[in-house]
Parts: structure tokens; sequence; C-alpha cells
């Protein structure tokens, strides 16, 4: 086994990864939930319904003013990551993982389904990655070094779908993949694989789900993403979890692994909350028992990824209004692309931000139990029934899918003839359904039905020791492929982009999905229509020097005053590392010297927010000693307050006797900010003091080269803290001693 | 299936009366009506998938799994199982199942597996 540990500041090694994966074994089989922490006490709060916190996390934005506190909600968080590029995938679930991502679902490539087989190697996908077992394996052993990372146990799954879905399931048996999707209604519905195959196939596979523990999750979220008006088919989705829910429970699986995926059907600008929650009441009654993961709705996403975010936030309100076991996140972006980097953790931060915000919520509200609320779940149960009525009245499930019943654009039994039928012998694997012969036998673990070993003299309870174990309890006798095809595998795609490999790479280039694709993206704002905003868009990137551009995104800000654009392109060159400037980090005296040298010498100082504006709360995070500001070191402050005009600053600072200035400049439209700071440097000349007085400006805006090129001695801008600018004065005093 | 308007209210006659409990026992009841048979049809019937994963867990590569799986299926015996049809090679030839089941690469010993179930020859 590696010996090779993830350094905590440093970029994982892909490179080790990928080595002597053929002697690999999962650490765990099965699913983990997260474990709950009653009353946790983080930063200055309480929690209600969180989970144990992680050992090592990128908090929210604004944790560091709450003692940079990072609480993880009760639902696992998914996060789907699938790039086509599985080696570049794994930085991104560290990065996700780091946000509180435990589920890492990976999405398969295009055309798997179809695939007789299992594919092996390591060939690129398109919207996915070729589930292989070497993948999985390089992909699970990452997770293993990063799940030691957070301090959590970060499940992996992919997809037990398709015509190869038992020879999938007991790949991922072996590699100890920890959930999967597997319904045989997805092959039916939109794989078009014969729908005795599926089923018969699902068995099988939902042995094997239960024996490794796999947390399993249906495929009912699709006729959501398909029928044409998805809220209308609330009673048939009741149906489709209920058919893969009893038949995998039937099978073996238990039901607390036994996931519904469900998902609020409607969307803004929809009363979507009015239309969903009745729904997602019906649902958690009737399934009482098994598992909802919740997932977002993706059938109205467009390419605004605010939107998007949004319509998220509404449905993790039903998570939280209801239930959920599993939040999945969507990323904003998939309305215009395969996801990015940035958008899978945005995902995660906007699941773990509304979930921590929401937390306690149910302790003080309640669903009433009488009126609209209830009637509405009564009736959409009542719809389901009918259709399983129906389903009955047809002759069965095969006979049901044949009329036509399943993502029929009506509200049942309103039906609008639009529905997606197959036929019993038709689809892909149509006629691959053999009957099993009397004397039929199989020696394995996990096999659905009767194995027939006792007619060789087994153990039918142990059939696998007909022949001495099979590779579920014999991992050795697994036979490891590496790769098959010479052409298309992960060792030429790491060869292209050597020169970029991490860790302690010499170049690097903007990245959103592969190791230096140079992919970037652009905001615009033209004050005109659409079509000529995006044609100067374009225009724009390619004097830019950008290459492959896209629009991705435009919206109206009104028809013909302005347009907003997103557009994507790449860059073709690479930056050196050693060649940049990188700016050094804030040389800060300790709290002791600092205190020691203002008690030595008192500095006093005056203070206050400049020009016309009301903003006093960056100043006073500087000054004020219950934030950690400069009092705390003894520097005496005369704050003068806001608003405060420029001849008053300097004035003040003459009348106090100051040693120092400080001016907060926030507002810095047309540049104001800057201006307001030559301002006072002239006055304090014209006055003659500035050889005495130190000027020190500050505020979101402020950027310390600028700052000094308009007159100040020095600016701090955003996330600035009181002892850098004490550090700065005591400095500065000393300086300007030693120069008399 | 034929467009038809929403006849809700006369179709739900039956279920008005049903309490909550007794409608989502229903509900369950019906869907137990839809699963046993599915359930039933994959005790009775195997496929070249499943016949595949049995042979991985006995230790072939999917290489190897498909390639047998294929040469059962074309001589007619798959409805024994591959596993049986490697098994019994191997009892019959006094060899381990890994070294069986590659001997069956070749089509003259599948043929003779095939043989030991009747199967074409």
């Amino acid at each position: 086994m590696s010996e090779y540990r993830l350094p905590p500041d440093e970029n994982i090694d892909i490179a080790k990864i990928m080595e002597d994966l053929e002697h690999y074994r999962p650490r765990r089989r099965g699913w983990t939930w997260r474990e709950p922490a009653p009353d946790l006490h983080m930063g200055p709060f309480t929690y209600h319904d969180c989970s144990k916190p992680l050992k090592d996390g990128v908090p929210l934005p604004p944790a560091h003013n709450f003692e940079n506190a990072d609480p993880q909600p009760m639902p696992v968080i998914t996060t789907e990551i699938a790039s086509g590029r599985f080696e570049d995938d794994i930085r991104r679930m560290r990065m996700a993982a780091h946000h509180g991502a435990d589920h890492i679902m990976v999405i398969r490539t295009s055309g798997q389904s179809h695939f007789d087989g299992l594919i092996e190697g390591t060939p690129q996908g398109i919207g996915g990655v070729p589930i292989s077992r070497k993948q999985v394996r390089a992909q699970r052993k990452a997770l293993d070094l990063i799940e030691d990372e957070v301090g959590r146990p970060i499940n992996y799954h992919s997809y037990v779908s398709g015509v190869a879905g038992p020879d999938i399931a007991v790949m991922f048996a072996e590699e100890g993949v920890n959930g999967c999707h597997q319904d045989p209604q997805y092959n039916v519905i939109y794989r078009n694989i014969n729908m005795v195959r599926s089923f018969v196939d699902a068995c099988e596979s939902k042995r094997l789900i239960a024996w490794a523990g796999m947390a399993q999750i249906d495929g009912a979220h699709n006729a959501n993403a398909t029928a044409r008006d998805a809220w209308k088919v609330m009673p048939e989705l009741m149906v489709q979890h209920a058919i893969n829910a009893l038949f995998s429970f039937e099978a073996g699986v238990p039901k607390g692994n036994i996931c519904l995926s469900t998902v609020p059907p409607t969307a803004t600008p929809g009363p979507c909350v009015y239309m969903d929650l009745p729904y997602a009441v019906a649902l958690r009654r009737l399934f009482a028992g098994y598992r909802m993961r919740a997932q977002m709705n993706t059938k109205y996403i467009e390419s605004s990824t605010r939107e998007a975010t949004v319509t998220h936030v509404l449905n993790m309100l039903i998570s939280k209004l209801t239930s959920a076991d599993i939040q999945s996140t969507i990323t904003p972006d998939e309305g215009r692309n395969v996801p990015w980097h940035i958008y899978n953790i945005e995902a995660c931060d906007t699941a773990k931000q509304t979930l921590v915000g929401l937390d306690g919520l149910m302790e003080m509200v309640e669903l009433k139990s009488k009126g609209y609320l209830e009637e509405k779940a009564r009736e959409l149960t009542e719809r389901a029934v009918l259709f399983l009525e129906e389903m009955l009245e047809q002759g069965g499930y095969f006979a049901a899918v044949e009329s036509g019943m399943f993502v029929d654009s009506g509200l049942f039994p309103e039906r609008n003839g639009d529905g997606i039928a197959r036929n019993t012998d038709g689809g892909v694997g149509a006629g691959t359904v053999i009957k099993r012969e009397p004397d039929y036998m199989a020696p394995v673990t996990a096999h659905y039905g009767c194995n027939n070993v006792a007619q060789y003299g087994g153990d039918p309870a142990d059939p696998a020791a007909l022949i001495g174990g099979c590779t579920l309890e014999k991992p050795e006798k697994i036979v490891y492929i590496d790769e098959l095809d010479e052409e298309d595998n992960v060792y030429l795609r790491m060869e292209t982009v050597q020169e970029f490999a991490q860790p302690h790479a010499k170049k690097i280039r903007p990245e959103m999905e592969w190791l230096a694709d140079g992919t970037v993206l652009l905001t615009l704002c033209f004050p005109s229509e659409r079509k000529i905003a995006e044609a100067a868009a374009v225009e724009c990137a390619r004097r830019m020097g950008l290459k492959e551009i896209a629009v991705i995104s435009r919206e109206v800000l009104h028809r013909a005053e302005g347009t907003r654009i997103e557009l994507k392109g790449k860059v073709d060159f690479s930056i050196d590392v050693d060649s940049l400037t990188v700016p050094e980090e804030p040389d800060v005296m300790s709290d002791e010297e600092l205190r020691g040298a203002v008690q030595d010498r008192p500095l006093r100082i005056v203070c206050g927010t400049i020009g016309e504006d009301e903003h006093s709360v960056g100043l006073r995070e500087i000054i004020d000693i219950k934030h950690g500001g400069i009092e705390k070191y003894g520097i005496e402050v005369h704050y003068l307050g806001t608003s405060v005009p420029p001849e008053k600053l300097v004035g003040a600072a003459i009348e106090l006797n100051a040693d120092a200035m400080l001016a907060s400049v926030i507002i810095s439209h047309d540049d104001i900010h800057y201006k307001n700071i030559a301002r006072i440097d002239r006055i304090a000349r014209e006055m003659g003091v500035r050889d005495k007085l130190i000027f020190v400006a500050g505020g979101t805006q402020v950027e310390n080269e600028q700052a000094k090129k308009a007159g100040a001695d020095a600016g701090f801008g955003r996330g600035t803290h009181g002892n850098q600018v004490a550090t700065f004065l005591v400095e500065e005093r000393e300086r300007r001693e030693s120069k008399l | 299936m034929q467009r038809r308007e929403d006849d809700f209210s006369e179709r739900r006659a039956h279920l008005q009366k049903l309490s909550d409990e007794e409608l989502k026992a229903r509900f369950w009841s019906l869907t137990q009506q839809l699963v046993d048979p599915l359930l039933e049809m994959g005790k009775e019937n195997t496929t070249p998938a499943i016949e595949r994963s049995v042979l991985l867990r006995m230790g072939f590569s999917s290489l190897e799994a498909k390639a047998i799986v294929n040469g059962c299926m074309e001589r007619g015996v798959l409805g024994h199982g591959a596993g049986n049809v490697v098994y019994r090679y191997a009892k019959q030839n006094g060899l381990e199942i890994r070294e069986a089941g590659l001997e069956l690469l070749v089509p003259e010993h599948l043929d003779e597996a095939a043989a030991l179930f009747g199967g074409a020859k």
C-alpha cells in the first residue's frame, strides 16, 4: 500500500495516486451518514441540528467575524463531479470536501448505458467519465486521503444502470463504492433498454448493492426533468418511487439504504413552495422508513447562476420544512456548460449556508395540519393510488409502460397522450433474457434467486465456498486491467500538461475543469440591446486575445439601455510561476511588541469616515478594543464620527497634537476615495503639518500603492486587521525619526 | 395513452371514504401487486450481464467474462449459468476454476463444456 499522505498546504499529487493501483484495496464498504452533534458550540453560537464538525475545511466567507465557525448541517451533502477527465476531478473532489461535501457523485460518460460490459482503462469521457475499475479505484484511493484530511468519511457514488448493471454492481461492491443510482425504470424510460432485461438485471444488481451496504438512489427525478409540465407528474413520481423502493426492499436492500430521489418539481416564477410543499409532505408520509435524497430542480435551470442559486435555496427550504437525509446540490452553471470547479464549490457552499442559516427552524414553526397543505397532500396521494389502479387494470408494469402511461404531461388521471411508450419486446438488449434451467447454478455471494450449489454438495447459504470463496470474500481474486487503449488514457493526457502538473508546477494557467485548460469567464455590461451587446462582447474578447470564445449567458437589464453578457474563452499562454511578483504578507508586530512600543512612547491618533458617508463599521473594526482594534495596544484614539470634512480631520489632528490621522474612505464611485485622500494631504501640507502627521487611509476599495500615490503614507483595503495598522503606525514613526 | 380530461373527482369516489392510513395501505398493496411478478421474473431468468457478473465474482476479468458468456449464449447453454459451465468443466478436467475458465476462451474447449449440458458441440 502507498505511503503517500496529503500535505495540507500542497496540491494533491495525481501521479502518486496512480502508483500501484493494482494493489489498492478499499478500506471499508457501505454508506456513512453524518454524526449528529446536538447543542454544538462553535464560535459565539449554539447550533441545534448540525453534525460533527470537520477537522479541516473552508468556512463560509463571513466566518472570520465568528471565530471561523464552520458548522456542518445534518444532511449528507452531494456534489456531482465529472468533467470527462477523472484525474482532474480528483482535485475538485478535494476542494468540494473542504467545502462540506461528503457524497461525491460521479456522472458517467454519455453512452455508457448501452455499453454491454465493463469499460476498462481511463479513456476520456463526454459529459461524464467512463466508469472503469481503474478510474473508480484511483478516485476511491484519493478520497481515502481526503477524508483523513477533513476528518469525515466521504461517500463515493456512481451509476448501476444500463445493460451492464450487474457487472458494474460487482465492480462497485469490490471497489468499496458507497452509493449508487439503481432504478430499472430509468433504463426503460430514458435509455430505451429492454424492460424485461432491465428488471431481471436489477434483481442481481440490488442483491449486490445490499451486500455492499451501498445507499441506493432511484431515478424518479428524471421524470421531473423530462415531462413538459414538470409539476403535473407528481402522482407518477410517487408511483415510480414506490415501484423501485418496494422492488429493492424485496430484493434485499434495507429500507434505511433506499433513497428516493425527490425534486421539488416547480420553480419560480411559479409559486413553487406553494406547489412543492404538499408534494414533499405527501411523499414523506407515504415513504416513512425510506430515505429522502433531496435533489434540486434542474428542469427550469437557465443560464443565470444567480437565478439557479435562488431556486436551489427555495428547494432547500422545502428540505428543511420536511426532511432530507441527503441534500443534493446542482451546480448553478449546469444550464450553460459542463460544470466547472468554481460552481461545484458554490453549490456546496449554497447548501451549507442555507441549511446552517435555517438551523433550528423547526423548533419554532410547524406545518399546518388542516387546510390547503393537508388537502393537497391527500389529493396527490389519491391521484397516485388511481395511477397504480390503472396500471394493474392495464395488466401490470410492462403493459402500463407499453400504453404510454409514464412521463405524460397530464396531471393524472388527466392524460395528454404524450407519454413515453416502450415495447416489451423492444429496446436495447431485447431477446437476451434467458430462462434459467432447472440445474442453473451460480457459485457466488450476493446472487439473486436460487444459487443451486446444493447439486454439487455446496451450501446454499454460502455458495461461494464451493469455489473457495469469490472476489467478495477474496479480493485477491479480482483481475485488474490497467489500460486497453494506447491512444486514449490518463498517462497520455497527463503528459500533454506535464509542465503544469502539481505540486510545485513551474508554469500555471487559468483553469475551469481540466489542468491548464486556459478557460476564463468574463462578465461584461453594454449599454445596448442584446444582439449588439453579444456581438460587442465577442469582439471585446477577441481583442483581449481570447480563443474559442462563446457567450454563455445574456440577461436583459433593459431592452435598450443595457445587457449583461457572460462569456467564456481560452488563453493559450502560460505564466512562469517564478517570474511572478507575489506581494509579501503584511508585516505584523506581535501584540506584546506593539503594547511595549506604545507604552514606551504614547501614540495619539484622530480618525473618522471622510466625506458624505455614514459608514462606520470598517473603521470601528480597526480602532475599537472590542473588535481587536488598535485601542488595545494603548493607542489613544479620538474618533470624530462619520461624514467628517477633510478640513476637520486635519484641524482636529493639530488641535489634539496627534501623531497620526486615520481616514476611512468607503465610497469609491468616480474615484472619490482617492480624491479625498489627496485633499487631506493637500490641506495638511497647506497648514504645514504634513511632515509631523502620519496619514493612513482605509476602505474596502483602497489599494496601498494608489493610496500612497494620492498622498497617504499607507492605504489598507478589505480584510485589514487592527494589528496591521498599529504595526504601520509604530514602524512609520520609527522610520521618520531615523531620518531626522 | 388517449387524451383524457381530468376525471379525478369521479374516479376518486371509492377512495374518498378511506382514512389516510387506509389510503397509504392501499398504495402499498397495489405496489406490491405490481412488483411481485417482476421479482418472480428475476428468479426465473438470467441475462448475459448477470452471468458476466457471476464470472467476475469467480475471478475472471471483464474481457474473459464477456468472451465466456457470449460463447455460452451462442451454444445455448447460458440458461445453466456461465458459472455452472466453468465449474462443471473444471471438475470434469480436474482443473482449478480460473484455469478452466481460461481454457474456455478457446472455442473448442467451450464446445466440450457445452456438451456437458447437452449443448451444441
